[in-house]
């Protein structure tokens, strides 16, 4: 059949799969904008091109499938860039379509022109400009292929106004072929051999199950790992939620804002078990100074992962479930019971620090998650922003579904909640969503209130309101001379902005209103916003100090130091 | 160290732009970069001259390796291999100096292609210290102008491409028998 280009970007997004699109419209994208109506897609309207990325990035991290969003030339494509981004330093399949002026006009700056392929080149993990009809079908089938294979990753594809408007006798590839592009996926047996005996000799095995985990669906191979050879397993930030954090071997997150027993684990372990995490700095601190008692085996999928940061002693390149289940029938059942008893003895001892176990009256954010938690029985996916809310929503809510928190990790993007959470619901209709923000990084992508009006999306909405850019606060508290440099922040009554958009908002200001609203919210059809006006200065702890060992833990102030009911954790 | 790295990319737009980004981006050194056509239409063929220690030289292969137009890197540092670099010398010749520079030239196994009233131009083909030398006997004369190519190399013998090995373990890198849509 005979389709101009701009059908054709449809009718194979069709044929992969696609059923929702995150964007925005514009003159270098009319063409293709005019023929959506023709086919089963949903197109989600969003009020900022970043979000749109950021809600694409969103609905694939809730499932897995690649998330699709689109923008017009100039401006539409430099919003996406953030988002792009984003999706890139935690490896998330998108596929971005981008207008560009007609292929006459490039170069030319033409009105709403810019290179979008140079922009983007070092935060996509590839990039296409098509200027001619007939290279487009095999564009879109190699992207979406690039997108979603290997280590996943966001591909651009740019094409210009007249190579949407000629017209094609349209056929869809069936294959790629790229020589250049050949991820591997089985782990080498040799290297899988002496992986399974390093685990079978280890005394203080650990495991850091990361972000690849997931991105393999080897969530279920984990687990066995985990039980089979009583290996504990701390998380990365994107790792969450690989193992359920109500299993007894599953110590939560490591790292700076880590739990201290997990960080104590590294310390400790004679054995790390990497599977699918890149070593990020977050949850290693100085090298020199992470896991010094262990021999380090690491699964990635990404060769150039291994040995980027952390020396390794055994590399295996390979996608993680394959890795795994080659790796689980060599691997002898056994326990570790004094390590084990130790690792508890730590849990425990973190747990008599734990602020929520002190008694106040103060309304602090820990509460408030934790209540969320018990609310949704640990069953919602949570949506965070970046800084102090994202720490909390780590330490309190324990997740119990694979892909149940969905955060920027890499890049940390303030403003991520609200629009990931929007990709998410629309991925994951059934579900119950949670978007927990701050008061400052939830103005980042406020507008798109109206999005969740107008696609009638339940998301629900809390927003931890400290009246600061509370990580950068707690910094300058700590180790800036308690100079509030540039952090104090005003912001609207959110709840009045809620109920000007058409969404039920709530404030909450008294510890003892938090269940009940909560519950109000719940019972909301619909989505609904609750503002907590928490303490304003309450920190994240434990942390490890910038430049500091993870073996070094800051600990909270004690009680007279700091305002009324801070423990420490 | 340096190190002689030969990359084979598609002869696609802007495949030269991603690895120059990619250098600059993680900060990896380049020294020279040479580009052209290889014996497959379609496939150029990058040297690429870097510094580092072993473990940048490590991470700068598995980068190339990552960019979806790149097909192939061999590091031919420690292959015997044969390595070249092409000058053009234009020096200010009137007069004995003439003689003198052809006759430097000879010795280089260099030759004049160009002869103007008061100035000639060298070309030479040869290892980077051969290239050197002879820039350094020709500056007395007065080097108006020059050009180099950068390093172009190739492995001696039948083929020199070998697996990509970090510390004595095998990373399996584009394997070819790899079912590409298999994820």
């Amino acid at each position: 059949m005979k389709l101009s280009g701009a059908h054709i970007v449809w009718e194979s997004l069709v044929r992969e799969g696609v059923d929702t699109v995150f964007g925005i419209s514009g003159g270098a994208v009319i063409h293709i904008y005019h023929a959506l109506p023709e086919y089963p897609i949903r197109h989600v309207l969003m009020r900022h091109e970043q979000a749109a990325a950021h809600a694409a990035d969103g609905y694939a991290r809730a499932t897995g499938k690649v998330g699709v969003c689109m923008a017009t030339s100039g401006p539409g494509a430099t919003n996406l860039v953030t988002g792009l981004a984003t999706a890139y330093m935690d490896s998330s399949p998108v596929v971005a379509i981008t207008g560009q002026v007609p292929s006459a006009l490039i170069g030319k700056d033409a009105f709403q022109e810019v290179d979008i392929t140079g922009i983007t080149l070092p935060i996509t993990k590839h990039n296409y400009l098509v200027t001619e009809v007939e290279a487009l079908p095999m564009v879109i089938k190699e992207a979406f292929h690039i997108a979603r294979t290997g280590r996943p990753g966001p591909v651009l594809i740019d094409i210009t106004k007249d190579a949407q408007a000629a017209s094609l006798e349209y056929e869809y590839p069936a294959e790629v072929n790229l020589p250049g592009y050949r991820p591997t996926l089985v782990g080498n047996q040799r290297q899988i051999k002496q992986a399974a005996q390093l685990v079978n000799d280890a005394q203080r095995p650990l495991i850091i199950a990361g972000h690849g985990v997931m991105l393999a669906g080897a969530e279920a191979e984990l687990r066995e790992l985990v039980e089979k050879a009583q290996i504990p397993a701390v998380n990365t930030l994107l790792g969450i939620s690989t193992i359920p954090e109500t299993h007894p071997l599953c110590l939560g997150m490591g790292g700076m804002h880590g739990e201290a027993y997990a960080n104590k684990a590294l310390q400790e372990a004679d054995l790390i078990l990497n599977i699918g995490s890149r070593f990020d700095d977050r949850l290693t601190g100085p090298v020199s100074t992470f896991v010094p008692e262990a021999k380090v085996v690491h699964i990635d999928i990404d060769p150039a992962e291994i040995g980027k940061n952390v020396p390794v002693d055994l590399p295996i390149v390979g996608d993680a479930k394959n890795v795994l289940q080659a790796l689980l029938p060599l691997i002898e059942p056994t326990s570790h019971p004094d390590w084990i008893s130790k690792i508890n003895e730590w849990r425990a001892e973190s747990a008599d620090r734990d602020i929520l176990e002190q008694e106040t009256d103060a309304l602090v954010p820990q509460y408030v998650i934790r209540h969320i938690w018990h609310a949704t029985r640990g069953e919602a996916i949570m949506v965070s922003d970046v800084g102090q809310n994202q720490m909390w929503e780590v330490q309190y809510f324990l997740h119990q579904k694979r892909r149940s928190l969905l955060s920027s990790g890499g890049l940390g993007t303030m403003g991520f909640a609200l629009p990931a959470a929007i990709g998410a619901q629309m991925g994951r209709l059934e579900e119950t969503v949670w978007a927990v923000a701050g008061d400052g990084g939830f103005q980042m992508n406020i507008q798109e209130l109206a999005t969740i009006v107008q696609e009638e999306l339940p998301i629900k909405i809390a927003i931890l309101n400290n009246g600061f850019l509370g990580m950068v606060r707690q910094w300058q508290q700590l180790f800036f001379e308690g100079r509030y440099s540039g952090t104090p922040l005003l912001g609207p009554d959110f709840a009045k902005v809620a109920e000007a958009y058409g969404i039920p908002g709530f404030t909450v200001r008294e510890k003892s209103q938090v269940i009940p609203v909560i519950e109000q919210a719940m019972a909301t059809d619909g989505p609904a916003l609750i503002d907590f006006i928490v303490e304003q200065e309450e920190n994240v702890y434990p942390m490890v100090a910038p430049g500091g060992s993870i073996a070094d833990m800051l600990r909270r102030p004690s009680p007279e130091k700091v305002q009324k009911g801070g423990g420490s954790k | 160290m340096r190190h002689t790295l030969v990359a084979l990319m598609e002869d696609k737009p802007g495949v030269l732009n991603r690895i120059s980004s990619l250098f600059r981006r993680r900060n990896f050194n380049i020294e020279s970069l040479t580009v052209g056509h290889s014996e497959t239409p379609g496939i150029s063929r990058m040297t690429i001259v870097t510094a580092g220690d072993r473990a940048i030289i490590e991470q700068v292969q598995k980068q190339l390796y990552k960019l979806i137009n790149v097909t192939k890197v061999t590091d031919v540092t420690d292959e015997p291999a044969v390595i070249r670099e092409l000058a053009l010398i234009k020096v200010t010749a009137s007069g004995a100096a003439r003689s003198e520079i052809t006759g430097l030239a000879d010795i280089f196994r260099a030759k004049v292609v160009d002869v103007a009233p008061d100035s000639l131009t060298v070309e030479i083909t040869g290892t980077e210290d051969k290239v050197d030398s002879l820039v350094s006997l020709l500056r007395p004369f007065g080097v108006r102008e020059m050009v180099r190519t950068g390093r172009v190399a190739m492995v001696r013998g039948s083929n020199g491409q070998k697996k990509l090995e970090i510390r004595g373990w095998r990373l399996e890198i584009g394997k070819p028998n790899d079912p590409i849509s298999n994820f």
